[in-house]
């Protein structure tokens, strides 16, 4: 138990977790109050708010408003409308587009049917979700491969230093694509191996570079020869010290790592490469696979929104990690 | 320099060594064997099987597996191709290489040198729309779904306004009655101008360098006179060369047609290197030489070309080394795309048919096609920092 004096006349004894905690916070808000200042940050948490919004929407809309078997992202169809794809029902002249067995509600189909007959709002609410948990399923990986790997590596130096820089180089040279592509004619991928398999490529590669040379000049520190002079063992020093200090910059390439991970499933998804239910990438590919894609923008509805969504999540994942900038590189403060 | 070299080099073998070990992995974990594949047909009997397995050597230990594994690679057997048999796989990468180098060459270096020169230029305005209107723009180019854009330029530029081509890299009707002299009938014509190109491009760029380094005496007036003067001069005459040779109009039609792939990888790039650009031209303005060089007063101009751009030229080199698999598998989106038939495009048609030894070989050569990438990249970089070199 640790006494901390909170004033000079009077004794309190506070529990270590408290105070542990209200340093984290108050570190938290002067992160944020950094964060505030840059508007690029703002607007990209407002979009990520804004998409977060779509997905926890879906079931919620699902369960209430829309009937599942029309509304359903992957087996729902329209039989109301005779063709599909058909345009969203709230466009002036949709009346004499569609050609349906009765008149239809301006809210029936927001953003149109696809080819297949299902709802395209429907479609890109619930992948919202599949890309969402991608996205930071790849980060996590990423972090925690990334951050033991920089910490070990920085810390023991050595031998074990140049395995690892040789693995890393190595893997920062193998086109992903590319070899996303050879495996998945081989194996059968789904969203999650995607995520793993990414995030322990990244993991591997380029981020366990930044975070080495970041962990370098945490060694150097006078507080871990203070550790180790104490007693604390390697393993003591790595996860107590270096870790916690190498936190918001591995935060900041996560942002980074989302962004590509997202871009990169959507590529796998158009080139039909992984075995995934619904996603963004998939919308595309039904698209150009019916034949709909080089169209003249009659068909904006099918091509538009899918893309601008991925272009958006990215976006704003990236832009959150260019404010963070700022946040964990005490330099580039404005002050 | 020579020893940084040598070492490097070392070092790119020894990786070249472990990426071949870890294709020779992913081949042997795959389930099943190649057997698999040749007999489909359930009447043919298990000892055939057995014995076609020994034959290819498919029973021997992995180790004598792994021997013979790169005894084939070095002798540059590659194997034969499933989806176009009989046709060794050595021979359909040496014929789509070159079509593949074109197009990543000209599109990284055109979209390095304009995303540096406009990042440049961006990072010295402070403040107001322009620094918001351009950093919007470069993001969104970032992060611009890239089979979508590439077939939003198709549909602009070939099906509405029909400027350009709408994909592959010739046109038959022109190509048709033609007979190059010296050349085989059955051979490429294709690779033939094609292999002209690139020779004349590297020329081109050789005689840039040698007039950049021998010009490094003069002063900055003159030498600029000198540059541009002497590049528009090898622009002419390789154009007149080309003209008077004959098959001129089917190189111009070559040129035609990758005008498009080219302004899309270098738009999807473009956003990324001036970003980069942009950020580490604010890092140096914080520097000390720059408020001594506005004191000594350097005009404006020189203060960002002469002082704080070449100092942000590194990190972006940096960035553009590790982002240079990137840029390879882009060029393969863009090569499907526009049907531009070289290795990306391969890869992907040899996937769907599951032509494992097509798959294999082409991959090889993309890691090799990186490796060396990343060894020219390291090298200039060596080049322009002297720190690196005797670190």
């Amino acid at each position: 138990m640790n006494v901390i004096a909170a004033t000079t006349s009077v004794r309190v004894i506070e529990p270590l977790w408290r105070v542990r905690l209200r340093l984290a916070w108050r570190s938290f808000q002067t992160g944020w109050d950094i964060f505030r200042e840059n508007p690029i940050g703002l607007i990209g948490l407002g979009m990520i708010a804004f998409f977060g919004l779509m997905a926890i929407a879906h079931p919620l809309l699902i369960a209430t408003v829309w009937p599942p078997n029309v509304y359903d992202p992957l087996m729902g169809y329209d039989k109301e409308i005779i063709v599909h794809p058909s345009p969203p029902t709230w466009i002036p002249n949709a009346a004499t587009e569609i050609q349906s067995l009765r008149p239809l509600s301006r809210f029936r189909h927001i953003l149109g049917t696809d080819p297949l007959g299902r709802d395209v709002l429907s479609q890109l609410m619930s992948s919202t979700q599949s890309e969402f948990a991608l996205g930071m399923m790849a980060a996590l990986v990423t972090v925690v491969v990334g951050t033991t790997l920089g910490a070990v590596t920085a810390y023991y130096g050595g031998v074990i230093d140049m395995i690892f820089m040789r693995i890393s180089d190595l893997v920062i040279m193998l086109p992903f694509i590319p070899l996303m592509i050879v495996l998945g004619s081989m194996f059968d991928f789904q969203m999650l191996h995607l995520a793993l398999v990414y995030g322990i490529l990244v993991g591997f590669g380029g981020n366990t570079l930044v975070i080495k040379s970041q962990a370098l000049t945490l060694k150097v520190k006078a507080y871990t020869e203070a550790a180790r002079v104490a007693g604390g063992s390697n393993l003591h020093i790595i996860f107590t010290h270096l870790v916690p200090n190498l936190l918001p910059l591995a935060f900041l390439s996560m942002m980074i790592t989302v962004t590509n991970a997202i871009f990169i499933e959507a590529v796998l998804s158009f080139f039909g490469l992984i075995n995934i239910r619904m996603s963004w990438g998939i919308m595309i590919q039904i698209t150009q696979a019916a034949g709909y894609l080089l169209t003249s923008w009659k068909y904006w509805y099918l091509m538009f929104p899918a893309g601008l969504s991925i272009s958006l999540l990215c976006s704003a994942f990236y832009l959150v990690g260019r404010a963070m900038d700022a946040v964990v590189n005490p330099r580039l403060r404005k002050r | 320099m020579g020893k940084y070299v040598l070492k490097r080099l070392v070092q790119i073998l020894i990786t070249l060594f472990i990426f071949q070990t870890l294709l020779f992995v992913i081949l042997t974990a795959m389930p099943g064997d190649v057997t698999n594949r040749m007999f489909g047909n359930p009447d043919i009997p298990q000892k055939v099987i057995e014995q076609t397995r020994e034959r290819l050597g498919l029973n021997d230990p992995v180790l004598v597996q792994y021997a013979r594994w790169w005894r084939n690679f070095i002798s540059g057997d590659l194997g034969v191709s499933f989806s176009e048999y009989p046709r060794p796989v050595i021979d359909i990468i040496m014929e789509r290489v070159p079509r593949t180098l074109t197009l990543f060459l000209t599109a990284t270096l055109i979209q390095f040198v304009v995303g540096f020169t406009s990042g440049r230029v961006l990072a010295w305005q402070r403040g107001g729309l322009v620094e918001y209107g351009s950093t919007l723009i470069g993001v969104l180019l970032y992060t611009v779904f890239t089979p979508w854009f590439g077939l939003m330029m198709i549909f602009i530029f070939g099906a509405r306004l029909r400027w350009l081509p709408l994909g592959k890299f010739l046109d038959p009707a022109i190509w048709n009655g033609v007979k190059i002299p010296g050349l085989a009938d059955s051979a490429s014509k294709g690779n033939y101008v094609f292999s002209r190109m690139l020779l004349t491009a590297s020329i081109i760029l050789v005689l840039w360098l040698v007039i950049l380094l021998l010009t490094r005496k003069l002063n900055s007036f003159q030498r600029r006179r000198i540059l541009v003067g002497g590049t528009v001069g090898l622009f002419v005459v390789a154009g007149a060369v080309w003209a008077f040779s004959g098959i001129g109009n089917l190189a111009w039609d070559i040129v035609v047609h990758m005008i498009l792939p080219v302004i899309t990888i270098t738009l999807v790039g473009y956003g990324g290197t001036m970003l980069t650009t942009r950020q580490t031209m604010l890092d140096t303005l914080r520097e000390d030489y720059i408020m001594t060089a506005r004191a000594k007063g350097v005009p404006e101009k020189v203060v960002r070309n002469k002082h704080a751009a070449r100092n942000a030229l590194l990190p972006v080199l940096t960035g553009l080394i590790i982002g240079l698999p990137f840029t390879l598998s882009g060029g393969i989106i863009t090569e499907t795309i526009f049907s531009w038939p070289g290795m990306g495009r391969t890869l992907l048609n040899a996937t769907s048919a599951e032509d494992i030894p097509l798959i294999m070989g082409v991959f090889s050569f993309i890691g090799i096609l990186a490796l060396t990438a990343h060894l020219v990249a390291d090298l200039t970089y060596a080049f322009l920092d002297p720190r690196i070199r005797y670190a």
